[in-house]
């Protein structure tokens, strides 16, 4: 393998720019979908239809004083937003857009992603354990807590959909359903897998670390400005790998008629983001005792059950 | 899910693996400046303790000084959500005491505008509930509705939020019959927005599970705290002043009073929302009974006060208010207490958030309806 | 645990679910419920209480008020200030000084009542904004009106 240094480069710029450009779609069209779910009309003035005003948002969050509590831990205060926002870089790289768009084509890449994904709790911990505010750590802990509650049951699903292709490589994966996607398959393991990015990602109704009627805004209480923004930064492009995991795992990755191929993606993916974005706008939070209950009585069972079913038919 | 409750818990073993933490006076689930400090073992709940008075404005002795008209638009100021309850309550304290007669369409009109407050609480109290449990969108999706009240009461009272409309011996004026019309309207529209509620909550399962068997209060304790309104009829024991001391003409209306026998947060829940559907009874046969004639009747402009004590219990959204006054015969009330069901609501509060998760212990909290102002006078 | 009753209430609770999830997208296509504020405003209510203000005499264009002070008097907050002069050949008294303390006023209207003239009514004015609270501390509600004693 013969990697350029320009070559990295580019990537890195390019990814940087497909981060930043995705947190400012996805926290407008967040407020939209909000807006119009709570018959307002979310943001109207920046720009049309307000499509400017996260931009406007990040510049006031970014000229804003930076403000570190005397008791922090300073190190682990600062260090934490980065901890959470840098893993994003790299789990990006692996990802398929189509056929031909892909940063990096790994042949482990499936693996590489669910890994860095863990490093997003790692941040969060860090961040309530550095705040030393009560409400930011057990925020922290809550995290820590929920992990293994929906990390089995996801990487079930993901050993479902190895098996079903043979390869840890997301784009034999993708291509492998070229003529039917694995949702048509796999349906069950579609919603477990959907419900477990949800808890991943740590929106709502799965919100625990943030839990803001409960913990204040949870780990990221103490933060404000740029940190409190990078945190944001870095829970939408979780969200947009989780979307594009599933994309590639479940719905056929750039497959469709007509459009190319990184546009199905796209598609693909802000529909998976829409209906994150639907549940958030829509349920109460759950129980973290009833969430951890529910992974391991409900998830649990369903996606081994699935998987062995899944297995003998293979087998066949 | 519920520890059982510790009694040989003491404060000195803070600072072991149990901490204390400080909920409130500014934290988003306590809906004003109420603070509780909880000493916490992780997620659990070992003692509560509500910590009260950030909001005293001294309400009693302000109206001790003030000549009783003058007290009006205070006594409003203290339950900001059923003001026109509060509103009642005086006006009705005042012309018990000084036997004023109210002509019986003011009466009418007074039992419509209470009620459409009433369900205008209700809805806020809706929303904030789901809010504290997480759920955002029927926080705007009630108060869309309680929009609609909100512009029907400006419309009569010129205020949106701490009405002041009712005076002694009446009204200061009265109402069209478009008024009516627009009303009775709203019910209709109301009605058929209602089933979106049970929809998007009461059916949830998410819902069911964070409210079922959470903060369960026994009648007996319910009775014992002194708790009224919809806590202590969702603990199962039917009461409502409306009812069983009926005031402004409310035996003349034909309405239920909802009961839950289950005591948990679910339980009151039902109740809020069947009350509401019993307003909505009450303010249809209000209107459709409405009598012709005077809004007010002839009052003294300076009203004193014959000596003598009056307490008098109004049905407020949140429980029983009760308004003491003691006169000496001049302009200015001698000794006025509040007796409010805030208060009384709040004090069970410590007992039912012990052994509890925090995240039960604010469900609890959103159930009782608390408006802290109205608590700490 | 995998009982029928248990998967039953599974299912169920999924299903409870999806009706939730329809609400909320039925709200995307319903009207919104808010205003475009300041673009466009919400009507105003006849009976709006706005802050109070002084009525102009038809005939003279003076202020209606007569001084009496009982608006002051009654006012719960006590954030009337009012006093009066008999204009040159007149009977009755009229206010030369009307301020009304903003900050304090609850908006209650008793002093709109009381008044044996009528000379009070509520402004329908509500966009109030001021960069300091002394903007508001005292208002002149005869400003704009005539006045018999200007020339004084
Ligand atoms: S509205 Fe009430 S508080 Fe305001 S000036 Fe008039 S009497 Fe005083
Ligand atoms: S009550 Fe009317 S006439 Fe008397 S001082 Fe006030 S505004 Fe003037």
């Amino acid at each position: 393998m013969n990697i350029s240094l320009l070559g990295i480069v580019g990537y890195l710029v390019g990814i940087a720019a497909l981060v930043g450009l995705n947190a400012v779609i996805l926290v407008w069209l967040e407020r939209k979908v909000a807006g119009h779910m709570q018959f307002r009309l979310g943001p109207m003035e920046v720009g049309p239809h307000g499509i400017l005003q996260t931009l406007a948002d990040g510049i006031k969050l970014v000229s804003k004083q930076l403000v570190i509590p005397d008791e922090a831990d300073k190190p682990l205060f600062l260090l934490a937003p980065i901890v959470s926002l840098v893993p994003i870089f790299a789990a990006m790289v692996p990802l398929p857009f189509s056929e031909t768009v892909q940063a990096w084509e790994l042949n482990i890449g499936l693996l590489l992603i669910i890994a860095l994904g863990l490093l997003n709790t790692l941040g969060i911990l860090l961040a309530g354990w550095g705040s030393n505010n009560k409400y930011a750590l057990l925020g922290g802990a809550r995290a820590v807590a929920q992990i293994l509650a929906y990390k089995i049951p996801l990487l079930i699903c993901v050993m479902t959909i190895i098996m079903m292709t043979g390869s840890f490589s997301l784009r034999d994966i993708a291509i492998a359903q070229k003529d039917t996607w694995n949702v048509l398959y796999q349906p069950i393991l579609f919603i477990v897998y959907i419900i477990t990015v949800t808890l991943e990602t740590n929106r709502s109704p799965f919100d625990f670390s943030e839990a803001e009627s409960e913990l204040v805004a949870g780990f990221h209480t103490e933060y404000s400005g740029m940190g409190f923004s990078l945190f944001f930064l870095a829970e939408y492009s979780y969200m947009f790998i989780a979307a594009g995991l599933a994309t590639v795992l479940f719905l056929g990755g750039w497959h469709g008629p007509w459009l190319p191929g990184v546009a199905w993606t796209l598609i693909k993916i802000y529909s998976i983001i829409f209906l994150m974005m639907w549940f958030r706008w829509t349920f109460p939070r759950v129980r973290i005792d009833q969430m951890l209950s529910f992974g391991w009585k409900i998830l649990l069972p369903l996606s081994l059950i699935n998987f062995i079913i899944t297995a003998g038919v293979l087998a066949l | 899910m519920n520890r059982p409750i510790q009694p040989t818990y003491t404060l000195d073993k803070v600072g072991e693996e149990n901490f204390a933490l400080n909920l409130g006076p500014q934290h988003p689930g306590t809906h004003g400046v109420l603070r509780v400090v909880l000493h916490m073992d992780g997620e659990y709940i070992l003692q509560a303790d509500p910590v009260l008075g950030y909001g005293h404005r001294m309400q009693e002795k302000i109206a001790e000084n003030m000549t009783y008209p003058q007290a009006l638009p205070y006594v409003c100021r203290m339950d900001y959500l059923g003001a026109l309850s509060y509103n009642l309550a005086w006006v009705l304290a005042v012309e018990k005491l000084c036997q004023f007669e109210v002509p019986e369409r003011a009466e009418a009109i007074r039992v419509i505008a209470t009620e459409l407050n009433r369900i205008s609480s209700h809805l806020l109290w809706w929303g904030a509930f789901l809010l504290d449990l997480g759920g955002f969108t029927p926080f705007l999706q009630a108060l869309t509705d309680r929009e609609q009240i909100l512009d029907l009461l400006e419309e009569i009272t010129g205020s949106r939020l701490t009405y002041c409309y009712f005076r002694f011996g009446g009204l200061p004026s009265d109402v069209d019959e478009e008024w009516l019309t627009r009303v009775l309207a709203f019910i209709k529209e109301f009605r058929d927005r209602l089933p979106r509620y049970h929809d998007l909550v009461t059916g949830n399962v998410i819902f069911h599970h964070r409210s079922k068997d959470v903060g369960v209060i026994l009648p007996f304790d319910a009775a014992g705290y002194g708790l009224s309104g919809p806590i202590l009829r969702g603990s199962g024991i039917e009461f409502d002043v409306r009812k069983h001391e009926p005031y402004s003409g409310y035996d003349r209306y034909d309405f239920e009073v909802p009961v839950d026998q289950n005591g948990d947060c679910l339980g009151r829940y039902n109740v809020r929302m069947a009350e509401i559907e019993q307003s909505l009874r009450i303010i249809e046969q209000a209107i459709g009974s409405i009598p012709d004639g005077p809004v007010r009747s002839k009052v003294p402009k300076l009203i004193k006060a014959p000596a003598g004590e009056v307490a008098m219990a109004v049905e407020t959204p949140r429980g029983q208010l009760v308004i003491y006054i003691v006169s000496d015969g001049s302009k200015k009330p001698y000794r006025v207490k509040y007796r409010v069901p805030s208060f009384a609501n709040l004090s069970i509060f410590a007992k039912m958030a012990r052994g509890q998760l925090l995240a039960d212990a604010l469900a609890i909290l959103g159930s009782l309806d608390m408006v802290i102002p109205e608590v700490d006078r | 645990m995998m009982d029928c009753c248990y998967i039953k209430e599974v299912v169920k609770g999924f299903f409870s679910l999806c009706t939730g999830m329809r609400v909320t997208m039925g709200n995307v296509f319903t009207r919104p419920a808010t205003i475009q504020w300041p673009r466009k405003a919400a009507p105003l209510p006849d009976r709006f209480r706005g802050h109070i203000m002084m009525l102009a005499n038809d005939k003279t264009g003076f202020p209606k008020c007569i001084a009496c002070t009982s608006c002051a008097r009654n006012c719960p907050s006590r954030c009337i200030t009012v006093t009066g002069k008999k204009p040159e050949g007149a009977k009755k008294k009229v206010a030369d000084r009307f301020e009304l303390d903003f900050t304090k006023c609850s908006l209650c209207g008793l002093c709109v009542e009381i008044c044996p003239v009528g000379a009070l009514d509520f402004s329908r004015d509500y966009a109030m904004a001021s960069y300091t609270r002394n903007d508001f501390a005292a208002m002149d509600l005869l400003q704009g009106l005539g006045s018999p004693f200007k020339d004084a």
